[in-house]
């Protein structure tokens, strides 16, 4: 089927493509759509029932569907159409086919697309975890659903491997719900997620960190009767032998990171950035086809859903700018360069005529450091921070005259 | 007590193939296997490769029965339909040593049967494989060295018998065989059920020596040999097109690299020699010598890209062999055993084997015309042209509804395969019937999905889901 023709499609309907479509909308695009695979609209903000959303985007505390609510109010205000329970199967510069079981197969046609398809957590097979192969090992997002939108409880005693915001969450998730959590365990040498979260789901629960060690064996033929943990030389990150210690647990939750989503992104031909596993793109989220922008998860995993608001409306009021042909145009963009302990920035280019706000994170933790801005051999800025986490993103604003006459930017933390 | 003419023990390769090839004839049949899924043991867990048994043992029964299996292949896939390719393996020589056993193995092809082996210079098999080692000085080709999809050959097999008539009695432990006067009388099980038999085979793989020990004929152990594998992501940039096989070792027939037939790269396995029949771990080690030996040959082998890992038995026994015995003092009594890394291709042949054994020796039984060797798969939505996708959600709206979204998997072939003949009443069953739960996030986003349709599709709670066996249940229930 052939569907409608629209000047904006949206891809996912988390916290970046609800942005998106709305920046779109509010900024001079005519008809804008979101497809969206889950049944709602609102992806993960949806299951993430705790509190910590909207601090800096609205100045007050709220839980991920209140945020995700206000978000999806203002789409259906502004008539952006949307289509849930649809599988976008591929995108090219200027279509989506997608399916859905009232549609069949549809392709819609649109002048700007915006992938906002987020991204999904790292498995224990993905980090090869040995051991046997029962049931009771989940990501700590799939238990998150399970538990807060299913209402269906994973286990009794648990250990979380990885120390990623969600884990944390879900060790106070679990333990609210009556169950024992016995450790997170760690194998870097700090905490993966925000310092916020260690604090409040781990320390005030009383939730062992086990910083340095990992899960070197499963065990349990049907379901997880216990892992096997060890302390890791913090230099190699190798188990060290002899520290072997089993907890006796049902439930494993692995909390190690998460990869964006770019299968679409792939098959459509969008150059990947390796350090991010998202789209390379620039100030305006636009990749190299350029009528194709992205935001949010996809394109580098953030930390706060309020960053990826930001960011997604950006990408919205470009892809409508993009849309209308007022999109400004530099044929030579210039690349920004991770330097010393930055292990990525994004954007990864930059047009030369507009602002840019370049957001990154340090590839180590460190403390009182100085954070250099280095354009074509001068030092644009300078700034002292009292410490950096590579679990905290950082950002500088450039201005398009700072960036006028630059062949590339670099930013070092030393 | 129940009565039936043949008791087929375990539903793995061989005994779902037993199955099939006795509904050929006017017979009840029925199979007996302790597990929730049929293949649900070590059929489940192997290198997915339909052998030409060109390396075999010449002159040995196994020699003789995987060569003859692997020509039914085209037929039999195509019958079940059964994911199934032709791509060939080479086997490539790195250094001299290696080089000079090529003729060796070449002679051991011919007297195997297998003449379409020819030898490749380096070049050739460079530019067959550009991802092998560039220092190859030349090696074998094995054309029909073929992969499939190991779920879907017992699946098919096990549904085909079932349409044909054959009775399945799953999660049912055989516990005793009764002999009578010097014949197989009757099969007791843990359902306190007696069945009363003319025929017993002995298919139980793993556990053969044990069921063989209740009609003392437990001359011989199983003694089970570990392999370990790494499947790697689809995506993965490192790619082989044919079965690439290692020069094997006095010690070993060492570790390959493979595509599987739905696209992964398959790259392992270990062999290790195990006391414990229920020892499926991984072990840090075992997965450190896949990488190390395989880069040998492939040196871009991207072992990060992994998406799992696994490990199987090879149900080796001591004295080696394969053996497939009946016995003049124990009428109706078949024992199979030694079925090994070979068993998934050869179990076709085997099953022929096996029958042909048995109507030599007492078995009466007449050729049916009614038997239908079609068997209807589940529609795999991500291999259909858009056409063809159109046309299934007109009929069926479930199969516009993506549930699994690395593999594309609807909704539709879920319901289907949880409704279908000897259909999935777990997650893993599910998973080898229509590959939800395969993809790189393996179940992250659609596991609790698919826990929910069982359960809807079933009518059961939630928390007795299981992945597999009982006390493999997903969740433990409500939250408070």
């Amino acid at each position: 089927m052939q569907g409608k023709t629209y000047d904006v499609i949206v891809i996912g309907a988390g916290p970046a493509g609800l942005a998106a479509a709305i920046g779109a909308k509010e900024n001079g695009a005519g008809s804008v759509l979101i497809l969206e695979r889950d049944a709602t609209l609102g992806g993960i903000l949806e299951q993430c029932i705790h509190p910590g959303f909207g601090l800096k985007y609205f100045g007050e505390e709220l839980t991920g569907p209140e945020y995700a609510g206000r978000f999806i109010s203002l789409v259906k205000e502004k008539g952006v159409e949307y289509k849930t329970g649809t599988m976008v199967l591929e995108v090219s510069a200027n279509s989506v086919c997608a399916v859905n079981p009232e549609d069949g197969l549809v392709t819609f046609s649109a002048k700007s697309i915006v992938l906002a398809m987020g991204c999904r957590e790292r498995t224990r097979g993905a980090i090869a975890v040995p051991g046997t192969r029962p049931a009771g090992i989940y990501t700590a997002g799939s238990a998150q659903r399970l538990i807060n939108r299913q209402h269906i409880m994973v286990g009794r005693r648990v250990v979380i491997l990885g120390s990623g915001d969600i884990g944390m969450i879900m060790a106070r998730r679990l333990t609210l719900e009556g169950a024992k959590v016995l450790a997170v365990a760690e194998i870097m040498d700090y905490t993966a997620g925000l310092t916020r979260n260690r604090v409040q789901c781990l320390e005030d629960f009383d939730i062992p960190l086990l910083l340095s060690h990992t899960v070197v064996e499963i065990k349990g033929n049907r379901r997880v009767e216990g892992v096997v943990i060890a302390t890791v030389d913090p230099e190699t990150r190798k188990p060290i032998e002899g520290t072997e210690k089993l907890y006796e647990c049902d439930t494993l939750l692995l909390s190690c990171g998460l990869i964006p989503e770019n299968e679409l992104s792939k098959k459509s031909g969008i150059v990947l950035d390796r350090t991010t596993g998202g789209p390379v793109v620039n100030q305006f989220m636009q990749t190299n086809l350029r009528s194709v922008f992205a935001c949010g998860n996809v394109v580098h995993v953030n930390d706060l859903a309020d960053n990826v608001t930001e960011e997604s409306l950006r990408a919205g009021k470009a892809a409508a700018a993009f849309a209308n042909g007022t999109l400004p145009q530099d044929e030579k963009q210039i690349p920004t360069v991770p330097g010393n302990n930055v292990r990525y920035i994004c954007p990864q280019k930059l047009c030369r005529g507009a602002d840019a706000t370049l957001f990154f994170r340090a590839a180590s933790p460190a403390r009182n450091v100085t954070l250099s801005v280095v354009i074509n051999g001068g030092q644009v800025i300078k700034k002292n921070l009292l410490r950096v986490n590579p679990g905290e993103m950082e950002h500088v604003d450039l201005t398009a005259d700072q960036l006028a006459t630059a062949d590339s930017v670099t930013i070092d933390i030393i | 007590m129940k009565k039936t003419d043949v008791v087929i023990i375990g539903a793995g390769a061989v005994g779902s193939a037993l199955a099939r090839e006795l509904s050929k004839y006017r017979l009840d049949v029925t199979v007996i296997d302790k597990n929730e899924d049929v293949g649900g043991d070590i059929s489940k867990s192997n290198s997915a490769i339909i052998h030409t048994g060109y390396d075999a043992s010449p002159g040995t029964l196994e020699s003789q029965l995987v060569v003859a299996a692997n020509p039914m292949y085209d037929r039999i896939t195509k019958d079940l339909d059964v994911p199934f390719a032709r791509i060939g393996a080479i086997l490539p020589a790195f250094n001299d040593e290696q080089f000079e056993k090529l003729p060796v193995l070449k002679h051991k092809a011919m007297m195997n049967r297998v003449y379409d082996v020819e030898y490749k210079t380096g070049e050739e098999l460079l530019k067959m494989e550009p991802e092998l080692n560039p220092c190859v000085k030349g090696g074998l080709y094995i054309p029909r060295e073929s992969i499939i999809d190991p779920f879907l050959l017992v699946i098919g097999m096990a549904e085909n018998a079932a349409d044909n008539g054959v009775h399945f009695m799953l999660s049912t432990k055989v516990t005793d065989i009764t002999v009578e006067n010097g014949s197989v009388r009757s099969v007791k099980t843990d359902k306190g059920d007696e069945i009363r038999a003319g025929f017993v085979i002995n298919a139980a793989g793993l556990y053969c020596d044990e069921v063989a020990s209740y009609v003392g004929k437990g001359d011989y152990y199983v003694t089970p040999r570990k392999g370990q594998f790494y499947i790697l992501d689809k995506n993965t940039s490192c790619r082989v097109s044919t079965i690439v096989l290692p020069i094997p070792t006095k010690i070993t027939k060492g570790k390959l690299m493979c595509p599987t037939i739905h696209g992964n790269m398959l790259v392992g396995p270990t062999a290790e020699d195990l006391l414990d029949k229920t020892d499926k771990r991984t072990t840090a080690d075992g997965l450190a010598s896949i990488a190390a030996d395989v880069s040998k040959m492939v040196p871009g082998v991207m072992i990060r890209d992994t998406i799992t890992q696994y490990c199987g038995l090879r149900a080796q026994r001591n004295p080696e062999g394969l053996n497939i015995d009946m016995y003049d003092d124990l009428a109706g009594y078949v024992n199979i055993s030694g079925v090994r890394s070979t068993g998934l291709t050869g179990s076709v042949a085997i099953a022929k084997y096996v029958v042909d054994l048995m109507l030599q020796n007492g078995l009466k039984a007449e050729f049916r015309t009614d038997f239908n060797p079609i068997r209807r798969g589940t529609p795999r939505f991500d291999e259909l042209t858009d056409e063809e996708r159109r046309e299934l959600i007109r009929k069926d709206p479930r199969y516009g509804n993506i549930v699994c979204r690395c593999e594309t998997v609807t909704e539709g072939q879920i319901c289907d395969a949880i409704h279908r003949t000897l259909g999935a009443r777990t997650v893993d069953a599910v998973k080898r019937r229509v590959r939800a739960g395969m993809g790189r996030c393996q179940g992250g986003f659609c596991g609790p999905k698919v826990i929910e349709i069982l359960s809807r599709e079933l009518g059961i709670p939630v928390e007795e889901i299981r992945k597999n066996e009982p006390g493999s249940e997903m969740t433990v229930g409500n939250i408070r």
